[in-house]
């Protein structure tokens, strides 16, 4: 009787571990599909890519697609380079100084008192329930005015403005798990308040750090909506942006779309392996009790 | 090697003043605990003299210098906190040697010092670890190796047993006191337990709502606390106090319930007619039959016992006088049951009076 007991309870287990792997595996595709198939199809000629009913398993593979991306200008290529650089150089700069700005308001929101801390905090958080997108005419209009449309400088302020809320939010989180005795010690220890930070707490935080530096570059790397009313040429183009190119009046390239979107997906990969790396590496906290 | 004096030391916070105006001195290689419940304004004290809290009001000097507007640094002090704050990221070789490495030492000395610690406290076999590998009680010695690398005028310890299981903590505290006698350097010691208090200080000071109640050896605040606070706060279990009343003639004392106990002869005359506090220890009354020699002066007293707390070599019973709850101590312990009714001795010699109103020591 005991043994029945067990036994249906065992196959019930099993049955409800393979429902959740199936569950699981359904699950994955439908969010790895698209990606695949961006992937795949940037592979494909552009006939089996608009096959109907759709073709599943490529036939065949090829390069052609990044051959014309990358050759001349009239025979569909794009100045790949140019909106590589251009992305490079506004989601790195963009990232490292909303990266700075977060940390020293971050640290000031985790350690200090203030007088309307709270107003401030909610009023950032509340920056980020605008649409960007609303935002763009506005912008439009007042960059015009500058004189900075279509320059690096323009989109870099407009993607700090942005991601700096977060990266204080985020950085503010990671420096209040950092006991405040930390930095105690250090100055005992024969640290100026400077050296405490750099030192100690900042060795300490770093991970959380690093994950904010990720989250504010992949928004500046994938960002349109504000790019692509802010840039205008080859000066300024980012890549997301850049992937109009591939649109013209009566066709749209998809196989160059997908050689370009696998361009933009794989240097955000391998920054988010890397930086991962360090992340899972990252901290035992132990320094304190608790 | 310092000596430190505080001088009307006072901190507020806003309107809201914590300690007011301290006076203590303490001197060179001096043991000081303060010791308090939480709130009595210790740990802002000590933080004051780390240099980690601004004074508002006063003076506090280490060895001949005037420190109020030092930085932490710049003041050779080291630190124990409660929660040990060793540098996570760091193995406990590099938090040992990091106070030097600031101080751009060269690396043989740092080297050294760092071995020297590490002797003293017995870490050699986790020098290569990181603090999140040890147990309590070995990043307790961390924290403390890292002070001692420092070779500190004084040391500070705030709270540094009290994240530690009890047995660890009887261990700890051995330790501390060898570390005081190796090391020879001024410690002054933060903790709300009055038993580490007593065990480790050479004077304690009580402190209670930002002042000091009173300072002296672990004996003389056991054996003459000035008020009803100390006598209840250092000691274990807490002295027993009733209310009572002096007679016309002041020798005679009327407890709540119409209880008579003498006057000690010491006070005998002196205080007639007037509302007071009658406290006495657990170690003065004690069973007839179960007591110590006792002295020329005792009182006979009987009370029905309602708990009993067997302790081994001796029992602490739990009866009421007058409504107030008394422990009392039986030695040669026998099986006591709840209810059955004693009579008692309380030793006269060492009770002690205290002023009803004022609630301080009337002698």
């Amino acid at each position: 009787m005991a043994m029945d007991i067990n036994d249906k309870h065992r196959l019930k287990n099993r049955l409800l571990k393979a429902g959740h792997l199936i569950a699981l595996f359904i699950a994955m595709c439908i969010i790895c599909v698209p990606g695949l198939w961006v992937v795949v199809n940037s592979f494909r000629p552009t006939v089996e890519i608009m096959a109907k009913p759709p073709v599943w398993i490529p036939t065949e593979f090829n390069l052609d697609h990044y051959r014309a991306m990358f050759g001349a200008v009239g025979e569909g290529g794009i100045p790949v380079v140019r909106y590589f650089t251009n992305s490079l150089i506004i989601s790195v700069t963009s990232t490292l100084i909303a990266l700075l700005v977060g940390m020293a308001g971050g640290y000031a929101f985790a350690r200090y008192r203030f007088k309307g801390k709270a107003a401030i905090f909610v009023g950032m958080m509340l920056t980020r329930a605008v649409p960007g997108i609303a935002l763009s005419l506005p912008l439009f209009i007042v960059f015009a005015r500058v004189g900075i449309i279509d320059t690096h400088f323009g989109l870099i302020l407009a993607y700090v403005a942005m991601n700096v809320p977060f990266t204080i939010w985020l950085i503010d989180g990671f420096f209040r798990q950092v006991p405040k005795e930390l930095a105690e010690a250090a100055e005992i220890d024969g640290c100026t308040r400077w050296q405490a930070f750099w030192k100690v707490e900042f060795p300490v935080a770093k991970a959380g750090i690093a994950s904010a530096g990720i989250f504010a570059f992949l928004t500046s790397w994938n960002e349109y909506a504000l790019a692509s009313q802010l840039t205008r040429s080859v000066n300024s183009k980012t890549m997301p942006v850049g992937l109009l190119d591939f649109t013209s009046e009566f066709t749209l390239n998809w196989g160059g779309m997908s050689a370009l979107a696998v361009v933009m997906i794989i240097p955000a990969l391998i920054l988010t392996f890397i930086v991962q790396k360090h992340l899972i590496a990252g901290l035992t906290f132990g320094g304190v009790k608790g | 090697m310092a000596n430190v004096k505080l001088k009307n030391v006072v901190k507020n916070y806003g309107s809201l003043e914590v300690v007011h105006g301290i006076n203590l001195d303490v001197d060179h290689n001096e043991f000081v605990v303060f010791v308090g419940p939480s709130g009595c304004g210790k740990s802002t004290t000590l933080r004051m003299i780390a240099g980690l809290e601004k004074i508002s009001g006063g003076e506090i000097s280490i060895g001949d210098r005037v420190v109020n507007e030092l930085p932490p640094r710049a003041r050779n002090i080291s630190m124990v906190f409660q929660n040990y704050a060793l540098y996570p990221h760091m193995t406990v070789r590099e938090n040992l040697g990091f106070t030097l490495r600031i101080a751009k030492k060269p690396q043989s000395e740092i080297d050294q010092a760092v071995a020297e610690a590490s002797a003293i406290l017995s870490l050699d076999p986790y020098l290569d670890r990181r603090p999140g590998e040890l147990s309590g009680g070995q990043r307790q010695r961390v924290a403390m190796g890292r002070a001692i690398v420092r070779h500190p005028d004084i040391f500070l310890f705030d709270e540094p047993l009290s994240n530690l299981d009890a047995k660890l903590r009887a261990q700890m505290r051995v330790e501390i006191k060898k570390l005081h006698q190796k090391v020879q350097t001024t410690i002054i010691y933060v903790t709300h337990d009055q038993v580490e208090a007593m065990t480790l200080a050479d004077r304690i000071v009580i402190m209670r709502d930002g002042y000091i109640e009173q300072q002296g050896t672990p004996l003389e605040v056991f054996e003459k606390p000035v008020n009803t606070f100390v006598a209840t706060f250092i000691g274990s279990p807490p002295m027993n106090l009733l209310h009572g009343r002096a007679d016309n003639s002041g020798k005679n004392i009327t407890l709540d319930d119409g209880v008579n106990v003498a006057m000690p002869s010491r006070l005998a005359g002196k205080y007639a007619d007037k509302d007071i506090i009658f406290g006495f220890r657990a170690d003065n009354i004690m069973p007839v039959g179960h007591t110590l020699p006792q002295g020329d002066e005792s009182v006979e007293i009987d009370m029905t016992v309602t708990l009993t707390e067997p302790l081994g070599a001796e029992t602490l019973l739990f009866g009421e006088i007058g409504g107030t709850q008394v422990q009392a101590k039986m030695l040669n312990p026998r099986i006591v049951k709840p209810g059955e009714k004693l009579t008692f001795q309380i030793d006269l010699e060492k009770c002690h009076v205290f002023d009803a109103q004022s609630e301080m020591v009337l002698d």
